[in-house]
């Protein structure tokens, strides 16, 4: 069942294309990795989701519902945090969430209050007032009022901001613990490439406010389709080498070293090639991550 | 939408800014009340000098509800700007600290959101205005005592007997709740339509300024539009100190002079408090939540 469903959306303020046509779904119980530079959109379409923006055509659907028309009973289901965690200075973390809590029509516990402070690490500074927290600390406490009304569909623009590497690793696990113990469906957007190849199943990347890329992270990074960096003793050589054979085809337009897009099963045979040819082999660099695979897509640098 | 003004209520009355007007309101009072105490005597003389020759004048001129009037005559002008700080941080300030989007992803329709912030600000108008009477009628009435009210209008005198005075003062507390209403829903105004605390704030004061000022100035030009400014009847709670008076130019008790006035002014600012918070609702409705 699709979470999320948008068709042909988009946000012009002005001349400028915010969000141009993006169409997506996300399926219930997915981590779904949502990737641009910045200004690419991806926060107006969050808020577009969210019901902050009004989009200048194109349609959504959160549970199967048109937001446009049961905004409110949706929002019910939806817990979010966007971009930074703003918040109350002169009110404590307890006091932020029983604030919240009392802004949903689904009955919020002192317990759950209690765990959710828990669940984000913030238990010992509940009394605190928030104008006292570190930018992380507050980005925790925007996760509580997220979850904290227990919404099937988790939003988070950026959830990672001004954590520590402990941080962005609990933050991690409890995105994942959500989706595969709970059953949420979470879209994460992060500038932490790294962090998003660990825990999303699904990636869509935009760029200047077009779809550029989607689908299963497995798929995208396809191991056939490594990116190779060759270092050799004759630079010249290999690339006559490689023009005049099958290699010619793999090879990346690059002006700072020979970069080719090759099957792993062909490595072999390149070195083999180069070898034959008297031309000594350095080192050979492979790279597969999200963070290559993003640049690939949002940028003319690799072609 | 309970839920939506006790928040509403809450976060007001837990922000430190909210107090600044109640303090000023009592600093103003005391030292008003303790300066007419110490020298009310040279200050009553100083204004019956002109009428001493022609009336007499018995019982204790200088009372609470003297004072009370002298301290509405000097306040309520400046209250609006006191009420200014809050509502026209409604939207705006949240807009400002971020915490809109938070507030804007709640279940709830940006116009009940709107409305409870409304009314959280009005419950706050209202709540600082029974101060101010509290304060300039009540605490006058202990320091001073009561008496008849003895008024020295532009060309004329008033003397309105003791025991009618005290309702005059509620309608008068009444009709300014309106005024200030008309200012809060101003205020309210501003802010939807900016995304900082200090331009609406501002906005609203160089509002009232610039209206208090086309409301007063005497030229022809203005005067088609003067009846339906809001400032031409904010200061109206005085028609409530104007009292009829028989052939022999007795004052009729519990009489009201011009009660028309009063209930043109009220109209006038009803509809003013409609207008401003049905432009607040649409504006905010449209609005794309950028912060």
């Amino acid at each position: 069942m699709s979470v999320i469903q948008v068709n042909g959306l988009s946000k012009h303020f002005g001349a400028l294309k915010a969000v141009d046509q993006l169409d997506f779904s996300v399926t219930e119980g997915e981590v779904f990795g949502f990737l641009g530079q910045n200004g690419s959109g991806k926060s107006t379409t969050i808020r577009m989701l969210l019901s902050l923006i009004h989009p200048t055509s194109g349609s959504i659907e959160l549970f199967g519902k048109p937001l446009n028309k049961y905004r409110d009973e949706i929002l019910e289901e939806v817990g979010a945090i966007i971009e930074r965690p703003d918040l109350y200075p002169y009110l404590t973390a307890k006091e932020h969430l029983q604030l919240f809590a009392k802004l949903r029509n689904k009955h919020v516990g002192e317990n759950s209050i209690q765990d959710t402070l828990v669940k984000v690490g913030l238990a010992d500074r509940s009394k605190d007032k928030v104008q006292t927290f570190s930018l992380g600390m507050k980005q925790r406490l925007g996760i509580a009022i997220a979850l904290l009304h227990n919404p099937s569909l988790i939003i988070l623009d950026e959830p990672t901001n001004g954590l520590d590497p402990q941080g962005i690793s609990d933050i991690r696990n409890l995105i994942k613990q959500l989706a595969q113990q709970e059953g949420k469906t979470v879209l994460v957007s992060s500038h932490l490439l790294s962090e998003i190849e660990q825990m999303a199943t699904q990636i869509m990347i935009i760029h200047k406010g077009k779809k550029v890329a989607d689908g299963p992270i497995q798929k995208l990074l396809d191991p056939n389709k490594m990116i190779v960096h060759i270092k050799t003793t004759n630079d010249a050589q290999t690339l006559q080498i490689i023009l005049s054979g099958s290699f010619s085809n793999y090879l990346l337009q690059r002006t700072d070293g020979i970069y080719l897009r090759l099957p792993d099963y062909e490595i072999p045979l390149l070195n083999a090639s180069l070898v034959n040819a008297g031309v000594g082999l350095i080192g050979v660099e492979t790279r597969n991550s999200l963070e290559d695979y993003f640049l690939q897509v949002t940028s003319n640098t690799i072609a | 939408m309970k839920a939506i003004i006790s928040i509403e209520l809450y976060k007001i009355f837990r922000r430190p800014r909210t107090y600044i007007a109640f303090g000023a309101i009592a600093a103003l009072i005391m030292v008003i009340q303790l300066g007419l105490k110490m020298d009310g005597h040279s200050y009553a003389s100083f204004l019956m000098k002109d009428i001493n020759d022609t009336l007499t004048v018995d019982g204790k001129v200088l009372n609470g509800y003297l004072i009370c009037y002298i301290l509405l005559q000097l306040l309520l002008v400046h209250v609006p700007l006191l009420v200014a700080l809050i509502a026209a941080d409604m939207i705006s300030g949240e807009a400002n600290l971020g915490t809109l989007r938070l507030l804007f992803t709640t279940p709830y329709s940006r116009t009940q959101l709107v409305m409870g912030k409304f009314i959280a600000a009005s419950i706050y108008t209202i709540v600082l205005l029974i101060w101010l009477a509290f304060l300039a009628l009540f605490v006058s009435m202990w320091i001073f005592g009561t008496d008849d009210l003895f008024l020295l209008k532009s060309n004329y005198v008033v003397l309105i007997q003791e025991k009618d005075v005290l309702w005059r003062y509620v309608g008068a507390f009444v009709f300014a709740s309106f005024a200030l209403l008309t200012v809060t829903s101003l205020g309210f105004l501003m802010s939807s339509i900016a995304n900082n605390s200090i331009g609406p704030i501002v906005g609203t004061m160089s509002a009232i300024v610039f209206f208090t000022i086309l409301s007063t100035l005497n030229i022809p030009l203005f005067a088609a539009i003067k009846p339906y400014l809001f400032t031409t009847h904010m200061n109206n709670w005085k028609e409530f100190f104007d009292i009829k008076v028989n052939e022999n130019n007795e004052a009729i008790y519990g009489t009201i002079l011009n009660v028309a006035k009063i209930k043109t002014s009220i109209i006038v600012l009803t509809l003013h408090i409609i207008l401003f918070v049905t432009a607040s609702v649409i504006i905010t409705k449209r609005k794309d939540i950028l912060s």
